[in-house]
């Protein structure tokens, strides 16, 4: 501690560091658990639908439902024209 | 009409029998007639903790199965009056808890308790969903460490989704209790703090239990921590209970042990 701990606390100290990853991951398992169970299926066949027509992958597709079901947003990343 | 409390954490030796025996014993302390119940079947150690394991003849599945009456079952604590253990079963039929014969002994004991606290088994699995399902409030045993913190935010989505109060439109209501807590290293930023496990559980808080020898020191003996009122760790549960049962009272033993003059003028920069 004292003088030495002084110079060390530019460095990001590890307790700060399990606080940042378990932020992202508490939110993330959050969303996940709030989602109905049809929604991983339902977003693999929207996608298999657009890769019919353009050139798409799993990651460029996101599904968003809120809490009551009320609102769906759908967001689909298209490829850049080459 | 009894208030049925689940002891439950999700991850494995974060504290919960230690927990329940001193949540338990403190209540009945309080003159509230307590009854304590181990979910953990297979693996019985409530009754250890609680220094009655020679005592034990019936258990909580003889009980469901009738093969024996709930008092001849449950063990009245020696030193603490208004306390009782119900012992878990250790055979190794995973199913011998059904969700009916949990039902009717928390209905039967709910007749003449104020206070049923369960122990829940670790893990999110079916002993652990029985130990919370018919709960009414929830106390979320966690360490200051990135696994546990996870595994109990695991475990409150259980309780909001799978347990009784939560089919029925109702919430279970929730307690974190913070425990194996070393201020010094919180301070030195290698441990989570009291309010970083707050602001990620988002929960409020009941205690924070310091890392203590004498936790150990009671477990060996069989006498729940809070049967030492001169341990820090026996103190931080008398004042959790306090809380729950409405009082007022600051929160202790969260900063480090008083240091020399010198390192604490330095030590405060960091």
């Amino acid at each position: 501690m004292g003088i030495l701990s002084y110079f060390r606390s530019k460095k990001q100290t590890s307790a700060s560091v399990a606080k940042e990853r378990l932020q992202v991951l508490v939110a993330y398992e959050r969303s996940q658990r709030t989602q109905p169970d049809y929604l991983p299926q339902m977003q693999q066949e929207i996608l298999a639908v657009i890769a019919k027509y353009v050139d798409v992958s799993t990651n460029d597709i996101q599904i968003n439902l809120d809490e009551d079901c009320s609102i769906l947003e759908l967001n689909v990343t298209l490829p850049e024209k080459s | 009409m009894a208030e049925i409390i689940v002891v439950t954490s999700g991850k494995g030796g974060v504290g919960k029998t230690t927990s329940s025996a001193a949540i338990g014993t403190g209540l009945a302390l309080k003159g509230f007639k307590t009854v304590l119940i181990d979910f953990d079947v297979g693996l019985r150690n409530l009754d250890l903790i609680m220094g009655c394991e020679r005592r034990v003849v019936y258990d909580f599945v003889n009980v469901i199965n009738k093969e024996a009456t709930l008092n001849q079952a449950l063990i009245r604590d020696k030193r603490t009056e208004n306390l009782y253990i119900l012992p878990a079963s250790q055979t190794r039929d995973k199913d011998a808890l059904s969700i009916d014969g949990v039902e009717a002994v928390l209905n039967e004991l709910a007749e003449s308790f104020d206070y049923i606290v369960c122990d829940s088994p670790a893990g999110i699995e079916k002993g652990a969903q029985l130990a919370l399902y018919f709960a009414d409030t929830a106390i979320v045993v966690t360490n200051p460490e990135v696994s546990s913190v996870r595994d109990s935010d695991r475990i409150l989505g259980v309780l909001q989704s799978k347990s009784r109060k939560a089919e029925q439109g109702e919430t279970v209501k929730e307690h974190l209790l913070l425990t194996r807590y070393n201020p010094g290293r919180v301070e030195a930023g290698e441990m989570l703090g009291v309010e970083d496990v707050k602001e990620i559980l988002a929960i409020p808080l009941l205690g924070v239990i310091p890392e203590s020898e004498a936790v150990l020191k009671a477990s060996n003996q069989g006498v729940p921590v809070i049967m030492d009122a001169d341990s820090d760790a026996g103190q931080a549960y008398d004042d959790a209970i306090a809380r729950f049962l409405g009082e007022d009272r600051e929160h202790r033993f969260l900063n480090a042990e008083r240091k020399g003059f010198l390192s604490r003028v330095f030590g405060r920069k960091s």
